[in-house]
């Protein structure tokens, strides 16, 4: 590239960055308030557009000039819909679980008269002297945001605001660098795939960059199927441009003429978000011909998947691009020699590229500097299950698992006892106790038998039954699993088969021996990377818990209370209170009622074991108990209601 | 063409640079068990999971139709560990087959049978619990009976009706274990636009597809080693 093509990226950038800086500043520095309303998919289900609307209508009743935006996800989810208020003279403010009522009161007590309305603060956003900030959580200690930056900050449906807080800025200088600059600026960096397998993405780059044949292609994989996995989803609602960024400059450095955003059809959202975005980078010739008066074209297009888990495999992902159905097919050879349409092909997760941005402006030394020896830069979780604050963190490589669950995840509630960690979705594996010290990076926890997977971190507590947790796993991997090659069709079926013996009851010890067996050769003899990690919640949960599974065989005895076909109903006499027929009411079966003495008894026949009575029973009494296996229960009351 | 040798079982052969290990193997006496391979199918679907070898140097066992050859190559197809997993993927199979060989046309040339004998398992093997289908039996064609029970879905008869001869009347659908081998709308054979070639049911290696005039007590009439 000449020194005059550098000139005109330069000059070209220099003016968009110019007008972005300038809405943005027009937006924060006219001394009017501001309120941002967090409505990604989290936000909406937790009711933030009846929010949104409810500070708009009020906003214009009192006819006060507040612009209302609407924001990504924060990462706060468990206190959904947030909404921040910025007002002059105070520090931001952000409240939790938020709804119209509220909304109403801020805009009339906050934003028009001067009370800050304590009793709805979730914190501020900056440490400060008049309230509480994130800063003052304990996870702020731990938690690092590279990739999560602008989630929650900015406008994702304004490419100007992204520009005015970095956005593009990476490109405009990777346009200036040579290609070759950039792929060895990544292998330097040493970042690795974040959809789960953890390949070196610089390496990924350079085969494809070498690799004849053309168009190349370039491809972000947001087909995020893990059940309790939002990362990619919350990343691409709340910050399309990022990952769109980070695909023009794969694209770059690989040589690749067109791009493809695999993403669900589930995911409206993120389609329309994404979409939005591309719309708007064509129009400031981000994307398209001869990006920024480079010689450089490309541009992306966007397919929605239709939800298939396989597709979030490589191959099986190109077919589904192709046309045909989504089966996976054998590798070598690999995409990035002969992917789409045969081509040269990158195939990037959507958290890995919205990373690149970073590394290009910030330097691989810098990125390099953060995470462990093996795994550079952070990790984003989706923190879900029996967890106080559910939502997604990032928190660099090398935190260890109980600071991600206790202080940023601020614990289990209920006071209930933590069991174990469910890490990476179908493919990886739970996690108990003592491994909670455990630093969490790429080698690390595929050692323990897990998996980073895309990241998704489900946590268990003492009611959680294990060996209902690996069922249930492999039930999906067995629903979802493309029936292509034997094992992964008829094997993971035959475990299941087993496995749901064990939560009835049915089943020997024998039995255990044969999983362990055959969950070997699923691994060793499946086709593709659904089938070789299928086995892994199965195989994690009976290193660590193979009491549970004995207890299941050998007792028929479930110790979380959670196998129905293991556990009953049963009140307890001398605790239920003779003037109250709460639990009769409710029982959907009629199965409750009540002896001479007016002691309520469940009859065993007639229970279907739905639990009702265990919810309607009142606190102070708390009767109704669950007992396991079903034999304990006192044979003497099952004669009380035959008589 | 440029050939290349390597060591099968001890066995020196030479074969051309461009073929799998698999076809270096069969090509010269020497049996890999195999139910989805077909020679000119150049990208092998790798489906039925069975003819897995070991090959010096390498840390685990590879499917010997994906694995192209190299010179000097040492392929054990005898090993444990590949072995093994023929094993399991061969009894995973069989225990969603119907076994009632005496009734069956292909009795006597059935591909199963034979890999049977070779891995030493028993056709009824107790390992895994019969988990079958039950789908009905399609005898709408004047030529073929359609079984899909019996089918191991190797997908040779797709590929051939759909690649070798253009036809495409049948293919893949559903997933999982309900995976299934049928026509286009689930229609009966004799209803599908199917010509009644048979090339399918020379190929398929189980009884799942039969000629009409080769039911009654008469084994398959195909010529097994031309088949594939």
């Amino acid at each position: 590239m000449t020194a005059a093509q550098r000139q005109t990226v330069a000059s070209a950038f220099e003016q968009l960055k110019n007008h972005a800086s300038s809405e943005w500043k027009g937006l924060w520095e006219s001394g009017r308030p501001v309120i941002t309303v967090g409505a990604a998919t989290c936000g909406r289900a937790a009711g933030a557009l009846e929010v949104l609307q409810a500070f708009r209508d009020e906003v214009k009743r009192q006819n006060v000039d507040c612009p209302v935006i609407e924001v990504g996800c924060m990462g706060h989810c468990y206190s959904e819909p947030d909404v921040t208020i910025f007002k002059p003279g105070y520090p931001p403010i952000c409240y939790g679980n938020a709804n119209p009522v509220i909304a109403e009161r801020l805009v009339k007590e906050f934003v028009l008269g001067d009370d800050p309305c304590l009793e709805f603060v979730l914190a501020a956003t900056e440490p400060n002297d008049l309230v509480p900030s994130f800063a003052d959580f304990p996870r702020s200690q731990y938690e690092k945001k590279i990739v999560l930056k602008n989630c929650g900050q900015i406008d994702p449906e304004q490419i100007e605001h992204y520009i005015a807080n970095g956005g593009y800025a990476a490109l405009a200088k990777a346009l200036q660098t040579r290609p070759e600059g950039i792929v060895d600026e990544l292998k330097r960096s040493g970042l690795r795939g974040r959809g789960g397998a953890g390949f070196p993405t610089g390496q990924k780059w350079e085969i494809c960059r070498n690799a004849k044949g053309r168009p190349k292609h370039v491809i972000c994989n947001a087909d995020e199927g893990d059940p309790g996995a939002f990362m990619d989803r919350a990343i691409l609602e709340s910050d399309p441009h990022s990952v769109l960024e980070g695909m023009i400059i794969a694209a770059y450095a690989v040589g690749a003429r067109h791009g493809h955003i695999y993403v669900r059809a589930e995911y409206p959202l993120a389609v329309e978000r994404a979409r939005t975005a591309i719309r708007q980078a064509q129009k400031l010739n981000l994307l398209g011909k001869n990006i920024l008066g480079s010689d450089f074209s490309f541009d992306v297009r966007i397919f929605q998947g239709s939800g298939a888990f396989v597709c979030g495999e490589e191959t099986a992902l190109i077919e589904s691009l192709e046309g045909k159905a989504g089966l996976p097919y054998h590798r070598p050879p690999f995409p990035a020699t002969h992917g789409l349409n045969g081509k040269p092909t990158v195939i990037d997760n959507v958290k890995t590229l919205a990373s690149v941005r970073h590394i290009i402006e910030n330097g691989a030394e810098w990125f390099a500097s953060i995470g462990t020896a093996g795994s550079k830069g952070t990790a984003v979780f989706a923190l879900a299950g029996k967890v106080v604050n559910t939502g997604l963190a990032e928190v660099p490589m090398g935190t260890t698992l109980r600071q991600v669950i206790f202080d940023v995840g601020s614990g289990i509630p209920n006071g209930k006892r933590f069991k174990a960690v469910q890490i990476g979705g179908p493919s990886g594996g739970c996690l108990p106790e003592s491994a909670l010290d455990l630093p969490i990076d790429f080698d690390s926890l595929t050692e323990a038998g897990a998996m980073m997977g895309s990241g998704g971190m489900i946590v268990l507590d003492e009611d959680d039954c294990m060996v209902e947790i690996a069922r249930y796993f492999l039930e999906f991997t067995q629903r979802e699993s493309c029936g292509k090659c034997t094992f992964c069709r008829l094997g993971t079926r035959q475990m299941l088969e087993v496995l749901g013996g064990f939560t009835r009851g049915e089943g020997s010890i024998e039995d255990l021996d044969m999983l362990m067996e055959l969950a070997r050769d699923i691994k060793g003899g499946s086709l593709c990377a659904l089938g070789r990690t299928a086995p892994n919640p199965v195989l994690t949960t009976l290193r660590h818990f193979r009491d549970e599974y004995e207890a299941h065989i050998l007792e028929g005895r479930c110790p979380a209370l959670m196998c129905t076909e293991l556990i009953t109903f049963y009140i307890l006499p001398d605790k239920c209170e003779r003037s109250c027929d709460a639990c009769v009411g409710t029982c959907t079966v009629e199965a409750i009622s009540p002896n001479k003495k007016r002691i309520k008894v469940i009859d065993q026949d007639k229970c279907v074991k739905c639990g009702t009575c265990l919810v309607a029973c009142p606190p102070q009494y708390n009767a109704v108990i669950k007992v396991s296996p079903p034999s304990e229960v006192p044979t003497a009351e099952k004669q009380a209601v035959e008589r | 063409m440029r050939t290349v040798s390597l060591t099968i079982d001890g066995q020196k052969v030479t074969v051309s640079e461009d073929a799998k290990v698999l076809w270096a193997a069969l090509d010269n006496g020497i049996y890999i068990p195999s139910l989805c391979s077909l020679r000119d199918r150049l990208e092998p679907a790798a489906s039925c999971r069975l003819c897995f070898v070991e090959i010096e140097g390498y840390t685990r066992p590879v499917t010997a139709c994906t694995e192209p050859v190299k010179e000097g190559m040492v392929v054990n197809t005898r090993g444990a560990d590949a072995l093994r997993l023929a094993r399991t993927g061969f009894e995973l199979l069989m225990a969603s087959h119907p076994v009632d060989c005496a009734h069956c046309a292909a009795n006597g040339v059935c591909e199963l049978q034979t890999i049977a004998r070779h891995l030493r398992v028993k056709l009824k093997a107790k390992r895994f619990k019969k988990l079958l289908r039950e789908l009905p039996i399609d005898s709408s064609s004047l030529e073929l009976v359609y079984d899909p029970n019996k089918c191991v879905l190797c997908g040779r008869c797709v590929w051939i009706c759909r690649e070798r001869l253009g036809i495409g009347v049948l293919g893949f659908a559903h997933r999982g274990f309900r995976r299934v081998v049928t026509t286009f709308g689930d229609a009966p054979l004799g209803e599908s636009g199917c010509t009644g070639c048979g090339e399918c049911a020379r190929a398929c290696p189980t009884g799942a597809l039969t000629m009409k005039d080769h039911q009654d007590g008469l084994n398959k009439n195909r010529e097994l080693a031309a088949a594939p």
